[in-house]
């Protein structure tokens, strides 16, 4: 049999696949921060935080309610987008003609508050979320077994995130949106509500992180710590990409996923840090990211 | 001259001679400093439990040792060796801290064990697992109490490898406790005829393990062992179930699994798992009267085998100290090797020169759903381990305390 650098291409394959899985829950996570900091100027530490918030939405919604996953792949993101709408109107709107650093305080001291009330509520351990009945098995597709569950990670991660692109780049209100970031006085004298679109533009970004949360929950254990666990690693990501630039996020999130994969074959030790290490080389040959343009 | 000389030096020798009686508890305070991850992935299996069970044995005690008064003191160590160290030495030169109890993280735990054998302060290890503070690092000052990675690997380790499962993969968290646990349990595989393909090493804290079990998967082994603990281990089991590794043939050595664990996955997916505790909260009357106290005061949490240990190894410092009446590391530590241990978590223990508190280990097989009469009841006991197989046998030991 081939192999490729001592791996069979079987497991190799597996492994891409494998990062694309994991790429997905990075780029739908990077995609709200980018829209953030683009739209909103924000630097979203809580971003972590909601991503849990919308797995224990998803499950609280079963346990207590009885609600199934697929409407809480629906409520769960509306839940924590009210909530992400609710703390923009009354803390971060306060916020916008600081300096950067204010919101990232706030935003880092939510996300403590949040994960702090979880933790205290039901312990680190978490709790088991099942998978959906009709996602359940999988799939032997000769080079590796694929979980159904995974694969309609990947593709509903694509799918939403194809989604917000087209919304901010190809459609009315994205223009808005665009226009706002450029120049806030001159959309403003158009008659255009811009407070109400950046209101618009963080709870919807946020949702995407309960979105992506309700993903998760059958994938790992539904814990207070699954928001701090990930969030550094996409704060990373964003910066490879780009700060702000929402392509750049998307594409760099499936990109270290795969790389991720890869040394988790070749080097598992590493696996945790490969991705600090693409940051620092990035930064040091392209300062703006890959897909970031200087901001003036 | 000659004559003060020959005075002082006889003066200093009537205060050395007189030193030993007058020894007594510092300060007149004896503090005790529980050291755990208060707020990452090992809270649930030490963390705030391990300070209430503390509290349960002072209160036990009576409150005060000798008419002096006790304290307890906590603090989180992050799973940080740094963090950990430098907690200690704050609360050993600055607040006169008397013994240390519990810290999980095997590398906190070596970390700690090398400044209280320095500072001649007592060491209660209960959360920690690594074999190495009884052999290499072995130290007059330390205690190592609850379980450690040898006793898991002869009991869960011994038992799989007996029923055919004799070719291993392991999933190894890449620190101290995990290769220590690997280490013991791969002896033990070979040592009853197994063999070991491969080993994967991942980082602490780790949340996707679809990589790695997929690698698992392909080395055709027969038993994946995963020698990590609390929420590596849950979603390594959860993740396994997905990818369909059982309903493969392969099954799972889950090498160390506490309640709170089991009790996070849920029966549905845990069912079936063997693995050894040192502790079984419903063996008879007197583990079940600690832990509905402990579960009373701890908002419905169990006790792990940590929280149990954590009460028994404070009890048994407690009364080593009130028979001395010296609170001395080196002096405490030798006084509990003399004294059995006799309560409910081991009713026949003792400590052994090597610092190993020698108790009787269990193998249990988790219920199925349909078994379990509720929340917390979730073992079948296979087999009970004897204290002397359990543990590593002393003439085995690497200690120095050793003869």
């Amino acid at each position: 049999m081939t192999e490729l650098l001592g791996i069979p291409p079987q497991v190799l394959f597996g492994q891409v696949m494998l990062g694309l899985i994991n790429g997905s829950f990075y780029a739908l996570l990077s995609l709200g921060l980018a829209v953030i900091f683009g739209m909103l100027n924000v630097i979203n530490f809580a971003h972590g935080a909601l991503y849990m918030v919308g797995a224990f939405v998803a499950w609280m919604m079963l346990n207590y309610l009885g609600i199934g996953y697929w409407p809480a792949l629906i409520l769960a993101p509306l839940v924590v987008g009210a909530l992400g709408v609710v703390l923009e109107r009354t803390m971060l709107a306060r916020l916008y003609h600081l300096d950067h650093l204010y919101g990232l305080l706030l935003t880092f001291g939510l996300a403590l508050i949040i994960e702090g009330l979880f933790r205290n509520a039901y312990g680190v351990s978490g709790t088991p979320y099942p998978i959906p009945e009709a996602l359940a098995g999988g799939q032997n597709l000769g080079f590796m077994f694929l979980p159904n569950y995974r694969a309609w990670v990947v593709v509903a991660a694509i799918v939403v995130c194809f989604g917000t692109w087209f919304l901010i780049e190809r459609t009315r209100i994205g223009s808005y949106l665009r226009a706002a970031v450029e120049n806030q006085e001159l959309v403003r004298a158009f008659g255009i509500n811009v407070p109400l679109l950046m209101t618009l533009a963080y709870g919807g970004a946020v949702a995407l992180a309960g979105f992506a949360g309700v993903m998760a929950a059958p994938i790992y254990q539904v814990s207070p710590l699954m928001g701090q666990d990930i969030i550094i690693k996409v704060f990373a990501i964003v910066v490879i990409g780009g700060l702000g630039s929402i392509f750049g996020s998307m594409v760099t999130g499936l990109g270290v996923g795969v790389i991720e994969g890869l040394t988790k074959v070749f080097y598992p030790e590493a696996s945790s840090v490969v991705v600090f290490v693409l940051m620092a080389i990035v930064l040091l040959v392209r300062p703006h990211g890959l897909f970031g343009r200087p901001r003036t | 001259m000659k004559r003060t000389t020959t005075a002082t030096f006889g003066a200093l020798a009537a205060l050395t001679l007189a030193l030993p009686a007058q020894a007594e508890i510092s300060d007149d305070v004896l503090k005790i400093g529980v050291l755990n991850d208060q707020s990452g992935l090992y809270t649930d299996l030490a963390g705030p439990g391990s300070v209430e069970a503390a509290r349960m044995a002072v209160e036990d005690f009576g409150g005060t040792v000798n008419d002096k008064e006790i304290e307890i003191l906590s603090a989180d160590h992050q799973n940080k060796p740094d963090v950990g160290s430098s907690i200690v030495r704050e609360w050993i030169d600055e607040e006169g801290v008397d013994v240390i109890v519990d810290v999980p993280t095997s590398s906190v735990a070596l970390a700690v064990n090398e400044i209280t054998r320095e500072k001649d302060t007592a060491l209660l290890v209960n959360g920690g697992g690594t074999t190495r503070l009884t052999n290499d690092d072995c130290s007059p000052t330390t205690v190592h109490y609850a379980y450690d990675t040898f006793s898991l690997a002869k009991g869960t380790g011994q038992a799989i490898v007996q029923e055919g499962g004799d070719s291993w993969f392991f999933i190894t968290a890449d620190y101290a406790f995990g290769h220590s646990l690997e280490q013991d349990t791969a002896a033990v595989v070979e040592e009853n005829g197994g063999e070991v393909l491969d080993t994967i090493r991942h980082p602490l804290d780790t949340s996707d393990f679809s990589s790695y079990l997929l690698q698992a998967q392909g080395s055709g082994a027969k038993v994946i062992g995963l020698a990590n603990a609390g929420s590596d281990t849950t979603n390594a089991i959860k993740q396994a179930n997905e990818f369909g590794i059982v309903q493969g043939g392969q099954s799972l050595a889950a090498l160390l699994m506490f309640i709170t664990d089991v009790h996070a996955l849920g029966l549905e997916t845990a069912q079936g798992l063997q693995l050894t505790t040192g502790f079984l909260w419903n063996m008879n009357d007197d583990t079940k009267a600690f832990a509905e106290r402990f579960a009373e005061r701890r908002d419905g949490q169990y006790p792990t085998m940590v929280h149990a240990g954590v009460y028994s190894s404070v009890s048994h410092y407690l009364k080593a100290v009130a028979e001395i009446d010296d609170d001395g590391g080196e002096a405490a530590v030798s006084q509990m090797k003399q004294m059995p241990v006799d309560d409910f978590f081991a009713p026949n223990g003792e400590v052994r020169e090597d610092g190993r508190m020698v108790h009787d280990m269990y193998l249990v097989e988790v219920k199925s759903p349909d078994e379990s009469e509720g929340d917390w009841d979730y073992y079948n006991l296979v087999a009970t381990i004897p204290g002397d197989e359990a543990y590593k046998p002393l003439s085995d030991s690497t200690c120095s305390l050793v003869n």
